[in-house]
């Protein structure tokens, strides 16, 4: 056996997690999917005391699509579901696309959406999307309820706001118009692999054919997914075109800053970012209805 | 103490009961108390999926769950694929594939496979390529573990259609 030795509890309530974990102390955790903390737990970087398991907390696997088309996704819907079930695509395609990228099926038949977004790695495609769809993230703790935008969430490599104590309960995606143009791309070593630079972005038009409105978000090319402020500027007014989108790829270094490990070196990152905006904004555009 | 626990698990439909650690994976519930050493551990943390079981007929690391929460579960190991001592189709296409060399990673591929044929029983190379990118072989290169996985889903299709 790898991991040390905690005390588990299964719960059934959203109520009964969080006044079980204030008990257990601060070196308890929440257990979700299971498919980062648990690599981290065999390897013994992290070593719980005690586990407080969400899987059979029915309330936090709800999805819900509003007559407005905005779509709340309970913590522990797995990636699984996002990436295959039907509705949510309907609702936003873009969570559907970047959720086929995140590691192997087996990972994400286990893995879930609040997991990823709590484990917070820079390189983990559902924060980004999170980030780039503005998403709402909604937080239970003992003190209360509260509801934090997913640009204000994310403090740094594997760091958040959560408060000690505090779960995600479920994230809020704004409606999603059906003229919008989106995609998704992302370089990895092999398929499956965590990106090593990866860009989600999307954007409405005008009755005149020039952007009325966009957003940019990049992985693995920060502490955090990063907003792509730059080329979001040089994008919106202008009318789509292949030279407008290599404007604004051009810009992108600005906003990043990337890091060297033993998969590629930080230059190499900033270079990839730059394809990959100019490659996921073509693509969006080519998608568009 | 809520570090020991009596569990129940139904694996390959039968009906276990064992006292664990809770730390105790399910891998190791298998292989060491339950003494179904078909599944195979690799590196143990998620990235190599020999351990692949089948969980409620969806195919995860049994590496990365704890025995104590597979209790409300059916489990499906690479013992429960074959029917009596018969080889399943796709075992057989295994076998006539040369898709194995050492057999160490050949139980993931297996339950990866067999959960990926179900989902999709008529998948294209590149689909059946995507599916096993989560299973690590180090001996056939995996142009046979394809081509078996291809031949298994002819051959699941012509039993059905008997």
């Amino acid at each position: 056996m790898k991991p040390s030795r905690f005390n588990y509890y299964a719960v059934d309530s959203i109520d009964a997690a969080i006044s079980l974990i204030a008990q257990q102390g601060e070196d308890a955790r929440f257990l979700a999917g299971g498919q980062s903390l648990v690599p981290m737990m065999n390897f013994r970087v992290a070593a719980p005391t005690a586990l407080i398991d969400l899987n059979g907390v029915p309330e936090l696997s709800n999805v819900r699509i509003d007559n407005d088309g905005a779509l709340h996704i309970g913590a522990m819907a797995r990636t699984r579901q996002l990436e295959t079930d039907p509705e949510i695509a309907e609702a936003n395609p873009l969570i559907a696309v970047a959720a086929a990228y995140v590691a192997h099926t087996q990972i994400r038949n286990r893995g879930t959406i609040g997991g990823s977004l709590a484990h917070a790695d820079p390189a983990a495609e559902l924060p980004g999307i999170a980030l780039v769809c503005d998403a709402e993230i909604h937080l239970r703790g003992l003190s209360g309820a509260r509801v934090i935008e997913a640009a204000k969430f994310f403090d740094g490599v594997f760091t958040t706001a959560l408060a000690d104590g505090e779960l995600i309960e479920k994230l809020y995606f704004p409606p999603w118009p059906e003229q919008r143009c989106w995609a998704f791309q992302e370089i990895s070593r092999r398929e499956g692999d965590f990106a090593l630079v990866g860009i989600a972005a999307w954007f409405d038009m005008d009755a005149s054919g020039a952007i009325s409105d966009c957003r940019l978000a990049a992985i693995g090319a920060g502490d955090t997914p990063l907003l792509l402020d730059s080329p979001a500027q040089t994008l919106t007014g202008s009318v789509p075109s292949d030279a407008l989108f290599e404007k604004a790829a051009e810009t992108v270094a600005g906003d990043i800053a990337p890091f060297d490990d033993i998969h590629a070196s930080a230059d190499y990152r900033r270079e990839v970012a730059a394809v990959l905006v100019a490659r996921t904004l073509k693509t969006a555009w080519e998608r568009r209805r | 103490m809520s570090d020991r626990h009596n569990i129940s698990l139904n694996v390959n439909g039968a009906d276990y009961s064992c006292e664990i650690d809770a730390r105790m994976t399910l891998a190791d519930c298998l292989r060491e108390k339950l003494d179904l050493t078909g599944t195979h551990l690799g590196c143990e943390h998620g990235v190599c999926g020999a351990c692949t079981v089948l969980a409620d007929g969806d195919a995860v690391r049994s590496c990365l769950m704890f025995a104590v929460q597979a209790q409300c579960m059916e489990i499906t190991t690479v013992e429960g694929l074959a029917n009596n001592g018969d080889l399943s189709p796709l075992q057989e296409a295994f076998r006539d594939n040369h898709a194995l060399q050492c057999g160490f990673c050949t139980p993931g591929m297996l339950t990866t496979a067999e959960a990926f044929l179900r989902e999709n029983p008529s998948p294209t190379r590149a689909e059946t390529e995507s599916a096993i990118s989560g299973n690590l072989c180090r001996c056939t290169g995996y142009i046979s573990v394809v081509d078996a996985i291809l031949d298994a889903a002819d051959r699941r299709r012509d039993a059905g259609s008997e």
